[in-house]
Order: structure tokens, then C-alpha cells, then sequence
């Protein structure tokens, strides 16, 4: 299919695809049911959930946090998570100085087994341009303002190895349990395009 | 290759708009060309190379349209078609009301039952840079797939990681074999990728397959 012959209209992209998976349906090709399982796998277990139990078990259990930093990828298996866009995963830790945030230029490679599919944002070419040239200001476009003592790292993925971000945990929240302080991670927070905050409860 | 795909650093694309509350999928035809492209992956062989070298070879324009799934759309269609699953017009004469049956399946490559890494490879030869030399990335610009992206070519930087020797994707997106080997996480200060225009503290990581680097001998 060539670009001159694309549909415009979005009501038309929700035709072109049904007749598409029909005639590959027909054809045997595929079983919708697969393709139903797929969409309610990425719906419905793999999201920023999985990867908030990642960094409250890190945040409460500093063997387990020494491990992550280590070799994440076996970490992150130890409580079950991993598979496509996982197989090698690298942790990156936010301190009172460094702040880590992730992108990918190229495309848009993403830690799906931790974080899910990512939003669309992270997807935009705004922001594929803009982070890595501007990263202080897209974040503070974003909402985080760095203050001027800390040094921004933006790690571009542009190989198979997948990052993620353990954020700093929020001053206050000395006495909340692991199960509480999952509550109070964000996918944002673990993308670097956000802080945790205690008392905090979103899940943006 | 030098595509549009090659986004970091470009100006012009506006704004960052975060939307809170989004679903994983904005419509349903999003999670079918999500689902369809995942089982046609697995169905016409293939590796993620290439799959993502399918990307860049689209125009710019259908690159851009319809976002990241209308891209993903066009791939699949392309691919289809490019193995045959899909005749050259089909889905345009079923949209179009025609009642023909769906023409039949070419025969397609019995499923890998390969027990490796998806992309992690052993090698002998030991890697050749260390934490912490100072290195410069190549004049590097293929036709084909790479992924060095364009604003990091023959820019200086340190190496602060050596991963494991992975499947080289400029090779492996076009048959030309895997040729494994390491991947380094790069440091580029912001100075030397953007000049002048550089924010304050602000640096670039970037993994860099060895073909891609040479030791900075003026470092």
C-alpha cells in the first residue's frame, strides 16, 4: 500500500483494519481469539503496576535493591515479570544529584513486561526530538523541575537493552508499608519524566 | 538510513502532551493492529530488525499520519504483501464492497523453534573498549537500517557500560547475517551533541554497537 492511498479519516482506519483481519481470518492465517488474547494480556496484567512492586521492593529491601542495580533483569524475575521488550533490562537510579529519563529516539522502545505499552507521548515526535537536546526544559514542561546541582542523563535506546528508573524515595514515607509505597509509584516516575510524591495515589 | 524516523534533536514538532487517564489503546483498531502485528510477526518469520527497518522504509508522510499504530498498520499491510499473504489489491476491493473470496495462503517458513537468546550472543573475541576510554563514533550513514542514530555520528564520548555481545542489526535487518558483538553505553555531554545550544548539566547515554565506534586517539 502506498501513502497516497491511505484512508484520512479514522472511521475509515476502523474499516480498513476489520476487513483486513477478516480476510486473514478467512484466509487462516490467524484466529481472532489470539489476536483477543494479546489485547487483553496488554490491558489487563502487564502495566506501571508491575513495574511500582519492582521499585517498592527495592525501596524496603536493600538486597534486593543491590541486586536490580546489578543485573536487573534477573531481579525484575524474581518477582515474576519479564518476556518481550524485557529480555535485558538495566536499572538506572535517581540520587540527590543524578536524574535519570528514558526515551528512544529511533522508534520507540519501550520496558513493556515493567511499564506496559508506553503512552503516547513517549511515542510523539515531540517528544523524541526535544528530550534528548532539551531534557531540563521538557521536564519542566512536564511538570519537574530539576534543580540546577543535578546533572540529567537521558538514555537513548538504541539497542536491545531496555532501561528503566528507580526514583527517589519521597522523604515522609519512612512508616509506609511495601503494598503502600506501590501506591505512591508512577509510571512517570519510572520513565524519569516525574517524581514520587508521598501522598500521592495517581497513577499517571 | 536517513529517515524521519531519525527524530533526536529535529525541531518543529511542537509540544509534549501528556493526556491523563489514557487507555492502553485510544480505539479498538489500535489493539487489533497491536494483536494482528504481534501474531503476524510470529507467523512470517522475520526479526525485529527487520520489522523495524519495515518502519523507516515507510514515507515520510504515512510515517507520520496516523501515529504510532497507523504506522504499524502500514508496515503489517507491506509485509503481507511482500510475502504474499496479501494480493496486491485485496483489502482495497474488499473495502470497496467486493465479495471475493480471500485468495489462498502462500506457503510461509515453519515456525523458529530456535531455543536462543532472542538477541544476546557469546562471542570469543573480547570486547574492545573498557569502561571509561574515550571514544568517537563513526561517519556511519547506510542506506539500510542502523542505529546510530544521526546526532550522535563522529561525536566524543566515554564509556560507561559494556553489555553483552548482541545480534548487530545493520547486518541482521537485511540477511546479512548477525555478527554479533559488544554494545556500549556511551556518555556524550550535552556540549558536544548540541553546542552551543546545550542546557547546563545535561548529558546523552547512548548504546553504541562496537562497529559503530573508534577509539578518540586526540582525547
Amino acid at each position: 500500500m502506498s501513502g497516497d492511498q491511505r484512508e484520512s479519516d479514522p472511521r475509515d482506519l476502523a474499516l480498513r483494519v476489520e476487513a483486513l483481519e477478516a480476510l486473514l481470518q478467512e484466509k487462516g492465517f490467524l484466529d481472532s481469539t489470539q489476536v483477543d488474547a494479546i489485547v487483553r494480556h496488554y490491558e489487563e496484567d502487564v502495566g506501571p503496576l508491575n513495574g511500582a512492586k519492582v521499585v517498592a521492593r527495592a525501596w524496603t529491601d536493600p538486597a534486593y535493591k543491590t541486586r536490580l542495580l546489578a543485573d536487573g533483569t534477573a531481579a525484575i524475575a524474581e518477582l515474576g515479570f519479564g518476556g518481550p521488550q524485557g529480555e535485558y533490562m538495566v536499572v538506572l537510579e535517581n540520587t540527590p544529584t543524578v536524574h535519570n529519563v528514558i526515551v528512544c529516539t529511533l522508534c520507540s522502545c519501550y520496558p513493556w513486561p515493567v511499564l506496559g505499552l508506553p503512552p503516547t507521548w513517549y511515542k510523539s515526535p515531540a517528544y523524541r526530538s526535544r528530550i534528548v537536546r532539551e531534557p531540563r526544559t521538557v521536564l519542566r514542561e512536564m511538570g519537574l523541575e530539576l534543580r540546577p546541582e543535578v546533572e540529567v542523563r537521558v538514555w537513548d535506546s538504541s539497542s536491545e537493552v531496555r532501561y528503566f528508573v528507580l526514583p527517589e524515595r519521597p522523604a515522609g514515607t519512612e512508616r509506609l508499608s511495601e503494598e503502600e509505597l506501590r501506591q505512591l509509584v508512577t509510571r512517570d516516575a519510572m520513565i524519569g519524566v516525574g517524581a514520587v510524591r508521598a501522598g500521592e495515589a495517581s497513577r499517571g | 538510513m536517513n529517515g524521519i524516523h531519525d527524530m533526536g534533536g529535529m525541531h518543529g514538532f511542537g509540544w509534549v502532551e501528556p493526556e491523563p487517564g489514557e487507555p492502553v489503546f485510544h480505539a479498538r483498531w489500535e489493539a487489533r493492529v497491536f494483536g494482528i502485528s504481534l501474531l503476524a510477526g510470529l507467523r512470517m518469520g522475520g526479526n525485529i530488525d527487520e520489522r523495524r527497518h519495515g518502519l523507516e522504509r515507510l514515507d515520510p508522510v504515512t510515517y507520520l499520519r496516523h501515529g504510532y499504530y497507523g504506522r504499524w498498520l502500514a508496515r503489517l499491510e507491506e509485509n503481507l504483501e511482500e510475502c504474499g499473504v496479501l494480493r496486491p489489491g485485496e483489502l482495497g476491493a474488499r473495502l470497496r464492497g467486493g465479495q471475493t473470496a480471500a485468495a489462498p495462503l502462500p506457503a510461509l517458513p515453519p515456525p523458529s523453534r530456535s531455543a536462543r537468546h532472542p538477541f544476546l550472543r557469546s562471542v570469543e573475541r573480547p570486547p574492545a573498549f573498557r569502561v571509561g576510554d574515550r571514544v568517537k563514533t563513526r561517519n556511519h550513514q547506510p542506506a539500510g537500517h542502523t542505529r546510530l542514530a544521526g546526532y550522535t555520528r563522529t561525536r566524543r564520548g566515554v564509556v560507561v557500560r559494556v553489555h553483552p555481545a548482541c545480534v548487530f542489526p545493520d547486518t541482521n535487518a537485511h540477511g546479512r547475517g548477525e555478527e554479533p558483538q559488544p554494545v556500549y553505553a556511551v556518555r556524550f555531554e550535552g556540549s558536544e551533541l548540541w553546542g552551543e545550544s546545550a542546557e547546563p548539566k545535561s548529558c546523552v547515554y547512548f548504546d553504541c554497537f562496537e562497529h559503530y565506534l573508534e577509539l578518540d586517539r586526540e582525547a
